[in-house]
Formats: structure tokens, sequence, C-alpha cells
């Protein structure tokens, strides 16, 4: 079976640089961008190799400020 | 490809003004939807406590009721009692309802009032700085108990799930937690069966939510959830106390 394919959107000036997002990827491509600074002052989440994501939800899960979107291909 | 994760309904575009990391804001999305599931956003009134989340009326997207600290449970019975037809909830953290608030939250549940109360046990006082609550460890360091709680003075934690389970009227008590995605989805489930229970007119249903507070244990965000998990769930077993039988 061909893994499901996902992307997650990051609305990044909510996001608090937590980290916790980070922990709960099963494909570990969530990381902390830093070499940015959102809006609050905190190195925001992101992803880097997206055609890795599938769309599991993990990282929306256990974020607790609302700062990621999923989706998942349908077939 | 389809949306399969998006902010629910039940809850404003309000940002949180939680520490980073704090687990309140995973809570306050499960009853967001949760409330939206079972398509009650439109006739839940919610009672928000004092504590960190006594700007929660700013966030749950439904009617909301401020209470004094602890008397939460004292608000929401008076409004499901006026209001019966509406889905009433109190949110509450440590220090108000296992502190201040305990006359009101026991009374509440031994009078089988028909609400839903949401418990978040951080095991301290978050907004005032961080002291000791009754459900502060063991060792546990605070701005009140700075050598760690010690049992000879302050007693031992106090372990309200299993309090209530004594109670004939509080017909759905559970203890979950928030520290990984299992739980998470673990701890949604309970929050929709309490919910659930009070659509049925069963009686009171409250869950405690094991939570962390990585600004005043200082511990960072994603060393709380470890914390949370190897200190606090050995002390404060999670699972179902009581549930209403099938039928009744
Ligand atoms: C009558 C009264 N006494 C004391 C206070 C001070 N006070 C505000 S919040 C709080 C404790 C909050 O702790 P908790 O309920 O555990 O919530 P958290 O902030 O940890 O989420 C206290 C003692 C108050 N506001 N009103
Ligand atoms: S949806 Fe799943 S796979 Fe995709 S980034 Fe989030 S946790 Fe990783
Ligand atoms: S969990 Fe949310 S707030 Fe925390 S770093 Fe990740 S995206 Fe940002
Ligand atoms: S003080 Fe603690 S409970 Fe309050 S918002 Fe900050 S981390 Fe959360």
């Amino acid at each position: 079976m061909a893994k499901a394919k996902g992307k997650v959107r990051f609305n990044e000036d909510r996001c608090k640089g937590c980290e916790l997002c980070t922990t709960a990827c099963p494909v570990n491509i969530v990381i902390m961008d830093k070499k940015r600074i959102n809006v609050k002052g905190y190195n925001p989440a992101t992803v880097d190799e997206m055609e890795k994501c599938i769309g599991c939800g993990n990282c929306a899960t256990i974020c607790p400020d609302l700062v990621i979107e999923v989706e998942r291909e349908t077939k | 490809m389809a949306v399969v994760f998006k902010k629910t309904e039940g809850l404003t575009d309000k940002q949180f003004h939680y520490c980073p990391g704090c687990t309140h804001g995973i809570i306050h999305r499960l009853v967001g939807e949760v409330l939206e599931e079972l398509e009650v956003v439109g006739k839940a009134i919610g009672v928000a406590p004092v504590g960190c989340s006594v700007l929660a009326y700013d966030y749950f997207n439904c009617d909301m009721h401020e209470a004094a600290h602890g008397r939460a449970p004292a608000v929401a019975t008076g409004i499901k009692r006026i209001l019966p037809d509406n889905v009433v909830f109190t949110y509450q953290g440590d220090g108000d309802l296992a502190s201040i608030g305990t006359a009101e939250i026991i009374h509440a549940a031994h009078r089988a009032e028909k609400f839903t109360t949401i418990f978040v046990n951080n095991a301290i006082y978050g907004m005032t700085g961080g002291q000791m609550a009754p459900t502060t460890l063991i060792g546990q360091k605070s701005t009140t108990s700075q050598a760690g709680r010690d049992a000879a003075t302050t007693g031992m934690p106090l372990r309200m799930s299993e309090m209530f389970a004594t109670i004939d009227g509080a017909v759905f008590v559970e203890r979950v937690s928030v520290h990984d995605v299992a739980h998470i989805r673990k701890a949604k489930k309970a929050i929709k069966k309490a919910f659930e229970v009070q659509l049925e007119g069963k009686g009171f249903g409250i869950v405690e939510v094991l939570s962390t507070c990585p600004t005043n244990w200082g511990i960072a965000p994603v060393e709380s959830l470890t914390w949370l998990k190897e200190n606090m769930i050995p002390y404060y077993p999670l699972g179902n106390f009581r549930t209403p039988e099938e039928g009744k």
C-alpha cells in the first residue's frame, strides 16, 4: 500500500516556539526554523521535507496554539 | 487534498494568552471540538474560573459567564437549573477546584447537578506565580514549598477523582492526560462522554485532565510532558472511575 500523502500549513504568527510539535511527527520532518523570528519573537516551527508528510495530524493534535492545519490526499 | 485538521468552530479566533507549551491550549481545543461534534456550540454556556484560564470566556465560541474563584460550580448550578436545555460546563484549575472551591464542587456533584466539569490539574497555582496547590506532589518545589512539598506539614496530594468516585451524584468520573498524541485522543473521548452524560440528563460529570505548567514548574515545555508522565501519572492514575450503566 502506498503511503498517504499529506500537507501541513503553519499559521506562523500564532506559533510560540514551544517545540511540542517536533516530538510528535512519525516521519520527523517538523523542525524549528532557527533562522527566522515570528511576530511574537519566537523561532517558528516549520516542515522542511513536505513530500514526506503523511497527513497524520499528530503535529496539529499536540500544538497548544492552533498553529497547524493538515490536509491529506483522498483517493 | 482534504482538510483533516483545522481549528474547531467551538473556539473563537482569538489567540491564547497561555505561556509557550502550556497544555491549557490543548484542553481548550478538545472541549471546543467536542462541542462542535455534538452540535451544541450554539446552546453551550461555559463558566470560567479564576486562574490562568480566567480569560477562557474569550476563547470558547459560546456564551460564557465568569465566576469568583472556586465558585464556578455554584454559578453553573444556577444556569443549568434555569436553562435545563442548554449545555453547561465549568472549566477549572486545581487551585480553583481543589482548594478554594472544594465545597462548591463537592456539593454540586453530591446534588447530581447536571453539568460537566473540566478539571485541569497542573499540580500548582499557575496564575499567581507558582504557589503550592493541594495537588502539588511530595518533593515538588513551589514558591511556598521551596524545599519541596513535605507531607508532615502539608499532607499528601489530594486525589480529587478518587473522591468524586465515592459520591453517588457524580455519574461520570475519569482522569486523563494530554502529554502525548495517544493520550490527547483518549482525553477527547472522555470529554465527549462526559458531555453526552449531561445531554442524557444522567447527573454530574467530571473529567480531570493532567496538564503542564512549564513556567512555574521551571521545566521546558517538551521536558514538562515527560515530567508529567513520570511524576504525575504514578500518583494520579489515569482511567475511568465511574460511568453510567447502559440503558439506565
Ligand atoms: C478569592 C480569591 N482568592 C485568591 C485569589 C488569587 N488567585 C488567583 S488565581 C489563583 C490560583 C490559580 O490556580 P489554579 O486554579 O491551579 O489555576 P492555574 O492558574 O494553575 O491554571 C489564586 C490563589 C483570587 N483571585 N481570589
Ligand atoms: S501531519 Fe503527521 S507527518 Fe505531516 S508533519 Fe504533521 S506529524 Fe508529520
Ligand atoms: S507546537 Fe505549535 S506553538 Fe509549539 S512550536 Fe509547534 S507549531 Fe509552534
Ligand atoms: S503559568 Fe503555567 S498554567 Fe499558567 S499559562 Fe503559564 S504555563 Fe500555563
